[in-house]
């Protein structure tokens, strides 16, 4: 694993919490919507705390299919989850949140999780059968691990 | 139907698990399958890379169960309240997906990454309480 790919996880990690955060914050504001109105969801599109979480969804999942081309979904997963620690922190020292003791244990729950998936392999070794790279590539197979 | 009713919020949950599993699924195997993006971006460049990502079917399948997942989301999230519909479905997803990995993806999940995914999980449930 390089800089640059611990870079690439923790860009998963932040825009996909920060991405879901605005999206709860705009559907608060947009209110219920109903079955017989499925297009409320499509014009909630077009508020401003949606189409930010959105955009920063769309970051979120270039830097997730980069991540997935080269470590597993099983390392990928967890080791993107310290998101939820650093909004933790942020809400603590930022917004002034009491933070309690079962969140707190929530946070090393998740940190021991993601020291145990970091400390192996990232990525799933396969035979040459399982590996189709698409034609016309010829650049070198990832390394292994 | 009262979309507030018990019932009806984990029927909700259970929606977003089972599309975001099958897109995470679908996607893992597609990027298995395109091949490192580093490299197919320095040989190829940028397009080259995007459209060795888009002209993958499985990727394309992915991208839909994603965006039934997305919809299904803010569809719950207009109903229930997001400290229990995001821990709820997030660490649901983690043992999904593991699951998953496991038996479609035929991935190496070694005792290291169960214990990495109930960890995260059961982290997950306790920091959005």
């Amino acid at each position: 694993m390089t800089l640059r790919r611990y870079l690439v996880l923790g860009l998963v990690a932040l825009t996909s919490a920060f991405g879901d955060t605005s999206l709860a914050v705009g559907m608060k504001r947009v209110g219920p919507v109903s079955l017989s109105h499925p297009d409320a969801l499509l014009s909630a599109l077009r508020t401003p705390w949606v189409l930010g979480g959105v955009l920063l969804l769309v970051v979120f999942f270039a830097s997730y299919l980069t991540a997935l081309s080269w470590a597993d979904l099983t390392f990928v997963l967890p080791a993107t989850s310290l998101a939820y620690v650093a909004v933790a922190f942020l809400s603590k020292f930022w917004l002034h949140e009491q933070i309690s003791t079962e969140r707190w244990l929530g946070i090393a729950l998740i940190t021991a999780g993601v020291g145990f998936v970091t400390r192996g392999p990232a990525y799933t070794q396969r035979h040459s059968a399982d590996r189709a790279p698409n034609p016309g590539f010829t650049g070198s197979l990832r390394e292994g691990k | 139907m009262n979309l507030s009713s018990g019932p009806a919020i984990a029927a909700m949950i259970g929606a977003i698990v089972l599309t975001a599993t099958a897109g995470d699924v679908f996607i893992a195997s597609a990027m298995r399958s395109v091949g490192d993006l580093d490299h197919i971006k320095a040989a190829r460049g940028f397009e080259g890379a995007v459209w060795a990502v888009v002209s993958e079917s499985r990727f394309l399948a992915g991208f839909t169960c994603m965006a039934l997942s997305f919809f299904s989301l803010l569809f719950s999230l207009s109903h229930a309240d997001v400290s229990l519909i995001a821990p709820a479905a997030g660490s649901l997803t983690f043992v999904s997906n593991a699951v998953a990995a496991k038996w479609v993806l035929h991935e190496n999940v070694d005792r290291r990454r169960w214990l990495a995914a109930v960890f995260v999980c059961g982290g997950v449930a306790l920091l959005k309480r």
